[in-house]
């Protein structure tokens, strides 16, 4: 997904958050064993998309124990991004410098296209706890990369396929022009098999969406599906609702274009919109149960999904850490027991493809209004089963 | 046909909000002469306000007088404990201190309410659609606001031509120094128009927190856009505002109606978007830079 | 006076400070401190080019970033096609520094001469306004340049590359950037004492009265204007070969901003101001964000102190030096 675009305006640079870690950090990483593990866990956390880092965060925190993951001691070095990408390259490097072998934590797709690069090349791990982006996802596959959230356009397919399901034959795609919005309507195209009535650019920026709006409605299409993240997507939702759209021309979204926040500051024009989407907070499993009783218990809110993708993450790489006891000296093992994914996920099964990416499942979701008022999402029913990337087949590891 | 109207109405309702920003923008510095790179922020501040108050009472009534307050006092402390000092110096040192104020303001506003946007509801009574023509439904909250935009645009013809008040004002725009050789009290002149920009910024904020996300760095995304207004209209001049205002404000949406349509008609769908999409996004910079070409003191100038 | 020694061993420690920051870096251990001096002798040299218009001609552009960001993706956009092995214009490209940077240089005075031709119809408001309008066009551009990654940016394989010298090297880059960052500096000092400059301060100070001597402004102030500008190109390339990243941000009406409060922090119409006023702002960014989250709190009240109390910026309060 990318980032919500306003903020790129934000006033000043944050030139980079934190100097460098001293040097004595950067000989414990390397001593093994006993010594913490250093996790460069680059996020953003200032901006307004700042609720999204914080959640990330929150969720990866929960995963640890006494400071353990996976029974080994670990150390965050938390940084900064303020959505900026060449504020991540240099936080980065910078880690990288004083020896961080480690990192995770970016959720922005033009972030992560900015850091992982420089992490590969110094031989370090790279393990995405949020975006997918294509580019890594096939040729320039690597081994050291994983995926552990899922690939940017498998949402997006998976919501052609909804729409396939529930029948729709002529849709208006919206999404803002830049890379992840025409990426975002490539992947339901891919899958859709209905007619395309119009493919519509918003602004990056945009607040106000009635000229859109009117488009919509003079086109008359079954549904819409649109991909707007962060405020952009509640302004749309809001808007659609108020122009008296979403009781004649259902909306279908990926799921980061309405995170449990954003439900909770759109309020009832989220009310029956459809969504794509790998796990709810509504979710019965035992695994799903525990997560959001015990991030509701240290937090006092629930989770969204980019805490539970964090929270899995956090869980995979301390069963990893767990394997080579902390020392990642040992790169095939430590390689070994990443791809294995021998851990409980929140969302349910997961493993990885070839190219280190999930193969898991998806739903359609719908948010529905509750008798108590509160608006939830709750599952309408799987809509792939074990379903990895378009990208597996072009990627050649090992 | 009825799209175009639509449409227009768009532009109407846009241009209308851009009114309330730049009317006290343009006054702020037609009379002080003063560069106020804050005046998003009181845009921002009354949003919050008003969100906040709503949702404890749930009154939207309470809402606007919280906006208003919120955002008029919020300016009123800007130029008491900052801008006041900033009269007579260089632009430089304006554009230095609002912008450190605009950092402050923003990371205060996510300190004391959070970094989660707060809802906002359309009130009962500005809920769904009318029909304005047959085939023509337009949602009754944007009504409103056009009709807000509307009668702010009269009070303050009526406030700057028929008060005292708006004498002054008139004078102090046309010549600062006349109305300081006059003896009249100035610094209150001053504070008090300072306090009326916040306030008609508090009514877009109140009057917009329905229809957008209130968050943090909701007003730089509209300074910006409403500097381009008060230049194109000319600097100091309400009307000029008027005029500005509806001009970025229909040009911003039909162009985005528009531009996409009639590019597609002579080139390939995809260079069509890109190209469309770019020249969407800068129309309203090209325009002005024209104006200010043709015309380097904007359409309706205040007298000088 | 003591005010004209004061200010050689100013300038001395300072020098001295930007010689031996690898030497420190090295001595502490903490390898960012490096990358801090580079950034900030980038910066620097923005800050220089800014103060010559700003300071001394008291033309307040609102829109350098447009140089800044067009310096950075000329670099990045070459790069781009010599990596990719396609030709741009037919021509294959190169990484050679020599080649690559006055053509990035040359695009910034070229777009400079049409700006700047443009803008300086208008004076006042109207200027600082119609520069804006001009960087949110080429803002715009660059992010719908779907090729060179819009709005994503571009990521560099590697630096440009210099005969004899290694500019991949972190240490060799930072004394590259530095060299580079004096000789821009003499230059501006040269220029500004010249007649040239001499005329544009008069011009600063009384327009009627030089237009009444027979002075033609508008020669004076466009020629400030481009030189201005290819500096502020050249933090642009360097900026791109020290992050191996560009991306439209670099010509945000906010990095415009940020270019303004760094040279009114340093002092207008000091030169050597400004390089002060970058160390002091970007050294204080880094340290208030190691601090606090919401580091910004504390940044915002500094720049609006600045503005009221520090008529003269850093260098007025250090020499008494001509106000701004």
């Amino acid at each position: 997904m990318s980032r919500s675009a306003f903020t790129r305006r934000m006033i000043v640079a944050g030139l980079a958050s934190a100097a460098a870690l001293p040097m004595a950090q950067s000989a414990l990483a390397q001593a093994g064993a006993s010594a913490p593990v250093t996790i460069g866990f680059i996020t953003t956390l200032s901006t307004p998309a700042g609720y999204i880092g914080e959640d990330i965060r929150a969720g990866f925190q929960l995963a640890l124990t006494d400071g353990k993951l996976g029974g080994v001691p670990v150390n965050l070095a938390i940084e900064d991004d303020a959505l900026k990408p060449a504020n991540a390259k240099q936080a980065a490097d910078r880690l990288i410098q004083s020896g961080v072998k480690l990192f995770t934590g970016v959720n922005f797709s033009n972030v992560l296209a900015a850091v992982v690069p420089g992490v590969l090349e110094s031989g370090g791990y790279y393990v995405s706890l949020n975006p997918g982006p294509s580019s890594f996802a096939g040729e320039r596959c690597h081994r050291n990369y994983f995926v552990a959230s899922y690939q940017n356009d498998a949402f997006h397919e998976a919501a052609g396929l909804s729409a396939n399901r529930l029948g729709y034959k002529r849709v208006a795609l919206l999404a803002p022009n830049y890379q992840a919005g025409r990426d975002a309507l490539e992947g339901f195209k891919r899958t859709f098999k209905g007619e395309i009535v119009s493919e519509i650019y918003t602004k990056l920026d945009q607040t106000d969406f009635s000229v859109e709006l009117a488009r919509v409605r003079s086109l008359a299409p079954e549904a819409i599906y649109q991909f707007h993240p962060g405020g952009a997507g509640i302004n749309f939702a809001k808007q659609y609702a108020n122009a008296g759209l979403g009781k004649s021309i259902p909306m279908l979204i990926p799921a980061f274009s309405m995170d449990a926040h954003m439900v909770g500051a759109t309020g009832d024009a989220a009310d029956g919109i459809y969504a794509s989407a790998l796990w709810t907070p509504e979710a019965t499993s035992p695994a799903s149960k525990a997560f959001v009783e015990a991030f509701r218990k240290a937090y006092s809110r629930t989770p969204t999904m980019y805490a539970q993708q964090a929270y899995d993450t956090a869980n995979l790489i301390g069963s990893a850490l767990k394997a080579v006891n902390g020392d990642l000296g040992k790169q095939d093992e430590f390689r070994k027991a990443l791809r294995a994914a021998q851990f409980t996920a929140v969302r349910g099964k997961f493993s990885f493809g070839p190219n280190q990416h999930p193969v898991q499942d998806y739903y359609l979701m719908k948010f529905e209004k509750r008798p108590s008022g509160e608006i939830v999402q709750t599952i309408v029913r799987k809509i792939a089963e074990d379903y990895g990337d378009a990208y597996a087949a072009q990627c050649k590891l090992n | 046909m009825i799209l175009f109207v639509e449409q227009a109405l768009n532009g109407l309702q846009y241009g209308s909000m851009l009114f309330l920003l730049a009317s006290g923008l343009t006054l702020i510095f037609g009379i002080m002469g003063v560069i106020n790179l804050t005046h998003g922020a009181f845009y921002m501040v009354g949003a919050y306000s008003a969100a906040f108050a709503v949702l404890s009472t749930g009154s939207f009534l309470v809402g606007i007088a919280a906006a208003l307050l919120g955002a008029g006092l919020y300016a009123v402390l800007v130029e008491v404990a900052v801008v006041q000092w900033l009269y007579r110096r260089d632009h430089l040192y304006q554009v230095l201190a609002t912008l450190g104020l605009i950092l402050f303001t923003n990371e205060a506003v996510s300190m004391i309410f959070g970094r989660r946007p707060p809802l906002m509801d359309i009130p009962p009574f500005l809920q769904g659609s009318i029909p304005l023509l047959p085939g023509l439904d337009y949602p009754l909250m944007r009504i409103a606001f056009i009709v807000t935009g509307a009668l702010v645009a009269i009070g303050l013809w009526a406030l700057v031509n028929h008060t005292r008040v708006g004498m002054l004002i008139r004078a102090g725009a046309d010549d600062r120094e006349m109305v300081d050789a006059l003896g009249i009290d100035i610094r209150r002149l001053y504070t008090l128009v300072f306090g009326l920009g916040g306030a008609l910024c508090g009514l877009a904020g109140v009057m917009a927190a329905p229809l957008l996300a209130i968050e943090i760095g909701m007003g730089e995304r509209v300074l910006i856009t409403t500097f381009v207004v008060i230049v194109i209209g000319g600097v100091g001049s309400v009307r000029g505002a008027l005029v500005g205002a509806l001009l970025v404000g229909m040009v911003d949406s039909l162009g985005r109606a528009y531009i996409p349509q009639l590019l597609q008609l002579s080139l390939p769908a995809s260079a069509a978007d890109t190209l469309g999409a770019g020249l969407v996004s800068a129309s309203i910079y090209v325009l002005m830079a024209i104006v200010l070409l043709v015309r380097p003191n904007g359409l309706l100038p205040a007298r000088r | 006076m003591m005010t004209s020694r004061l200010r050689l061993a100013v300038v001395a420690g300072g020098l001295a400070l930007l010689l031996t920051a690898p030497l420190l870096a090295q001595l502490t251990g903490s390898a960012g401190l490096l990358g801090l001096a580079n950034r900030i002798a980038i910066y620097a040299i923005a800050a220089v080019s800014l103060d010559l218009i700003l300071g001394y001609g008291a033309l307040v552009s609102f829109g350098h970033a447009m140089f800044f960001g067009l310096g950075g993706y000329a670099v990045g956009v070459i790069a781009f096609h010599t990596g990719a092995g396609e030709p741009l214009f037919g021509w294959q490209g190169s990484n050679a520094a020599l080649i690559v940077w006055p053509l990035a240089l040359v695009a910034c005075a070229l777009l400079a001469t049409v700006v700047g031709t443009l803008s300086l119809k208008t004076s006042g408001v109207q200027f600082i306004m119609i520069t804006l309008a001009f960087a949110q066009m080429v803002f715009f551009v660059l992010i719908s340049l779907q090729s060179y990654g819009g709005d994503d940016g571009l990521l560099l394989d590697r630096r440009n590359t210099l005969p004899f010298i290694d500019l991949s090297r972190p240490m060799t880059f930072y004394y590259v950037c530095v060299a580079l960052l004096v000789a821009w500096t003499a230059f501006c000092a040269r220029v500004v004492n010249s007649r040239f400059g001499l005329v544009l301060q008069a011009l600063r100070q009384s327009e009627r009265r030089s237009i009444n001597l027979g002075v033609d402004p508008f020669p004076f102030r466009l020629t400030a204007f481009v030189i201005s500008a290819i500096g502020t190109g050249l933090a642009g390339v360097l900026w791109a070969n020290y992050a191996r990243f560009v991306s439209p941000d670099m010509a945000a009406w906010s990095k415009s901003g940020e270019f303004i409060a760094i040279v009114v922090l340093g002092g207008l119409g000091t030169l050597l101001g400004p390089i002060a006023g970058t160390a002091v702002f970007i050294a204080l960014e880094q340290i208030l964000s190691i601090w606090t989250e919401h580091w910004m709190i504390v940044m915002g009240p500094i720049l609006t102190l600045v503005a009221l109390f520090g008529r003269r910026g850093i260098a007025g309060r250090l020499f008494g030096e001509r106000n701004g």
